[in-house]
């Protein structure tokens, strides 16, 4: 959910990075691996968080009890079993609760069970689902996510990549034709951002769906999903539409606003106005002078823009019946089951710490200014 | 003083800014005026109120402004009490018997039908109840039986649900059947239309005991109601749109004032003492970007309480180490080399009145348009709480309304006011907050200036 934010200071986004130094690659490794194991700390502090609230501090066990003994005792309503005598009964009631229970690991306290937990998130050992199957009948978490990943990819990889590259070529031709209506128009509509997608995805509904009858309400196919694969592309791209739509319609001024105001503010450095005195043409400024600086904060966009890929968009897909791992992760909420919480949350905080690690080394190859493991060349 | 003069001329050499600011004085006039009209009690009562409390409204009924539009004119609501007087009332004692004779007496003049028409009786008596029989009167002259039955307290007549009655008009409910026009009787049930002129209800009444006594309500539920319409329960919407505006304010404004303030404050006291308190406060931020937002707000809600108090306590505590914190710390890492800190060091100051009074105040202008920037944000996310059917489970609000057209299929069924009017009240909201605060931003900002 988290949007990426454009620094407005120039150079804002190069990481401090110490450039002194004489041993190159041991401050290279130094610099890794402490690097690797803050990130790393970092993750399991925000698991360990997670899997504390996923589970109410233990509460939810008091739940998964109760509905233990529910099934149970719902179980043992057969007439044969109403025969045996009462000690017997209860023997066989306690068995079972108690089998159900150690299925669930209930006997432990749940501090021992949350570092247990704990360490199988981190090793990605997702485990099974309590409640939820996959559709094709699994109880493994990981099928379960990897059934869902297609859809949010599709979705949000389309809708991503696209208002990336279109805020990104209309923010640049922005900054040069400033003050023209265009401009002026895309000002005058980047407020329309600060509404979510969902927002715009009623809006969308509303006049596409339901006014004119053009569009499918929601979902993803149409049902029967087709059988031809060429019918079926064509009823996922007629489902694509709407949601695409509304995620671009609810980021994009937005975002062609940070752009073009970020370039404004690098083409009017010295070394830029150099350069048009020097007379260079508009694309050779633009891409030795505009767009290099200003690289770093580009590929903290995209990458950031990756990220919230895989986290989906929680009230997006509801509002669109699009099962994607955001509905994934609401039905998991309410049906209390904790290893679906825990297994989307892991995998989403190890992403976003992996492109964090990387961002790094990407900024030393972009950004001639930080050099990391610098080996005494000046820099 | 004079900063804050320059800043206003300067801001309001913006014309969205103006506008912005209208329709914030607008919302904050209209949350007054809500607060003393439909008082917090008041609210509650209506809002979880049922069938007891809005029996005399339609279901799902459009906004009454829709009439102005092109198109057939649909009926208003129409409500008559005979215990206000609304009813000619003629009584005739006989021989221990009492007739009492009320007729209801109205002009009908819209193009569509009503939605249903309902009599609603209370009487007094002690043992032996009273005994009605109800007549319709049509403006051509028909007189159409509608049925008789003895009455207890309190009785509700439904007109529209008697199947004898339907029965006896042709097989037309009677919303259609007793206003049809007699030579269409037999057309397809949309092409029919209603005649126009003067009804009458009459009912005629017979009680058994001295003092025994009854009165009737005549409710012709129309297809349009009031400025807001009404949804599935009957509740008229301006009540949830009148206090939607109130809290999505106060969520607005606590949360983004609650966030932005207390990032300030903890960014600067990292960069005052710098070493552990600093790198805590750094990890403590990179820890709080791994847990996702929105998936925490979610599982709190389903999990322990979805009180709205409770919900913007936790969205402040998750945004308060948010991006900003790094932003201001730069700014105060700047502000905190300045020869007046030194100065003030050097007389003694300690740390909490060097942050409090000389570093903090510093970044207002940075502040200022923070704070306006994301109240809609937060905003939207009540709203978006609601959309998951997590919203506040007693107030109205905006949100809530949405979450209710959607899961009743307002969509679905061109019920669109129901969806339009909370969205517009969220889009005004949100986009007369985002204007203020890229105004505010330009002005307070150098670097945009001429931007």
């Amino acid at each position: 959910m988290a949007e990426a934010a454009l620094p407005v200071s120039p150079g804002a986004a190069a990481p401090a990075v110490p450039k002194s130094g004489s041993s190159g690659l041991a401050r290279l490794g130094r610099y890794t691996l402490i690097k690797a194991v803050t990130l790393f700390v970092t993750v399991v502090v925000g698991v360990y968080l997670t899997i504390l609230i996923a589970n109410m501090g233990g509460y939810v066990d008091e739940i998964r009890r109760g509905q233990i003994q529910e099934q149970v005792s719902l179980l043992l309503t057969t007439p044969q079993f109403q025969a045996l005598p009462k000690d017997v009964r209860d023997r066989r009631v306690a068995e079972l609760i108690r089998l159900q229970e150690e299925r669930l690991g209930l006997n432990q306290p749940f501090i021992l069970r949350s570092v247990a937990y704990l360490g199988d998130a981190l090793t990605l050992n997702l485990g099974r689902a309590e409640n939820m199957t996959s559709d094709t009948g699994s109880k493994l978490v990981r099928l379960i996510i990897l059934e869902r990943l297609p859809s949010t990819l599709l979705l949000f990889a389309t809708a991503n990549l696209v208002n990336f590259f279109l805020s990104l070529v209309l923010g640049l031709s922005l900054s040069r034709q400033y003050g023209s209506w265009l401009d002026k128009a895309i000002v005058a509509l980047s407020p329309t951002s600060a509404a979510p997608g969902w927002f715009f995805g009623i809006f969308l509904i509303l006049i596409f769906a339901a006014l004119l009858g053009v569009l499918p309400f929601g979902g993803m196919v149409a049902a029967p999903p087709p059988e031809s694969p060429v019918v079926y592309g064509l009823s996922l791209a007629e489902h694509l539409v709407l949601p695409v739509a509304a995620l671009i319609l609810s980021s994009l001024f937005g975002a062609v606003y940070a752009y073009r105001t970020f370039f404004l503010i690098y083409s009017s450095e010295d070394y830029v106005e150099m350069a048009k005195a020097k007379g260079l043409t508009a694309q050779q400024i633009e891409q030795r002078y505009i767009l290099r600086p200003t690289l770093p904060t580009i590929i903290t966009n995209f990458a950031l823009t990756l990220i919230t890929v895989w986290q989906g968009a929680i009230i997006l897909e509801t509002v669109f019946n699009w099962p994607g791992l955001g509905r994934l992760f609401f039905r998991a909420v309410g049906l209390y089951d904790t290893p679906v919480i825990v297994g989307s949350t892991v995998l989403y905080a190890y992403l976003l710490a992996l492109t964090v690690f990387v961002l790094d080394f990407v900024y030393a190859l972009v950004d001639p200014r930080v050099r990391v493991g610098d080996d005494g060349r000046p820099a | 003083m004079n900063t804050l003069r320059k800043a206003w001329q300067d801001l309001a050499r913006y014309p969205s800014a103006l506008a912005g600011l209208a329709i914030i004085a607008a919302l904050i006039a209209l949350s007054v005026y809500t607060l003393i009209a439909i008082p917090y009690a008041e609210a509650i009562r209506l809002w979880r109120g049922g069938e007891d409390v809005w029996y005399e409204n339609p279901k799902n009924a459009q906004p009454a402004w829709t009439n102005w539009l092109p198109g057939p004119d649909q009926p208003e609501t129409l409500v008559l009490k005979s215990a206000a007087g609304e009813a000619l009332r003629t009584v005739k004692a006989v021989s221990g018997t009492t007739d009492i004779a009320l007729t209801f007496t109205f002009d009908y003049a819209a193009d569509g039908f009503p939605q249903e028409l309902a009599v609603y009786f209370t009487s007094q008596f002690v043992e032996k109840q009273p005994y009605v029989s109800l007549a319709w009167h049509t403006p051509d002259g028909r007189d159409i039986r509608l049925g008789d039955f003895s009455i207890r307290q309190s009785e509700t007549f439904r007109l529209s649900q008697d199947e004898k009655l339907t029965r006896r008009l042709k097989g037309l409910p009677a919303e259609q059947g007793l206003f049809v026009v007699p030579s269409e009787a037999g057309a397809a049930p949309a092409a029919l239309t209603p005649l126009k002129g003067r009804y009458e209800l009459r009912i005629s009444g017979l009680t058994f005991e001295e003092g025994s006594d009854l009165e009737a309500e005549f409710v012709l539920y129309g297809q349009v109601h009031g400025l807001a319409g009404t949804d599935h329960r009957r509740r008229d919407l301006m009540v949830a749109l009148l206090w939607g505006t109130p809290i999505a304010l106060a969520f607005g404004l606590l949360a983004s004032l609650g966030t932005t303030v207390t990032t300030m404050v903890i960014s600067a006291v990292g960069a005052w003492f710098g070493g552990w308190v600093d790198g805590l406060i750094q990890r403590v931020t990179e820890v709080n970007l791994i847990l996702p937002f929105l998936p925490i707000l979610i599982m709190i809600g389903t999990l322990y309480s979805r009180s709205i108090w409770l919900m913007l306590g936790v969205s402040i505590l998750l945004s308060i180490f948010g991006g900003a914190i790094k932003g201001y710390r730069a700014v105060f890492l700047q502000i905190k080399e300045a020869p007046y800190i030194e100065a003030a060091r050097s007389y003694g100051a300690g740390a909490g009145r060097i942050i409090l009074v000389y570093l903090v105040p510093r970044i207002i202008p940075i502040l200022i348009p923070q704070l306006v920037s994301v109240i809609p944000t937060f905003v939207f996310l009540e709203a978006s709480l609601a959309v998951l059917g997590l919203g506040d489970p007693v107030l109205p609000t905006w949100g809530k309304l949405i979450d209710d057209a959607r899961a009743n299929g307002a969509l679905f069924q061109g019920q669109y006011y129901w969806v339009l009017e909370p969205a517009v009240l969220l889009m005004a909201t949100g986009l007369a907050f985002a204007m203020v605060g890229f105004a505010l931003d330009r002005v307070f900002n150098p670097k945009l200036r001429g931007v």
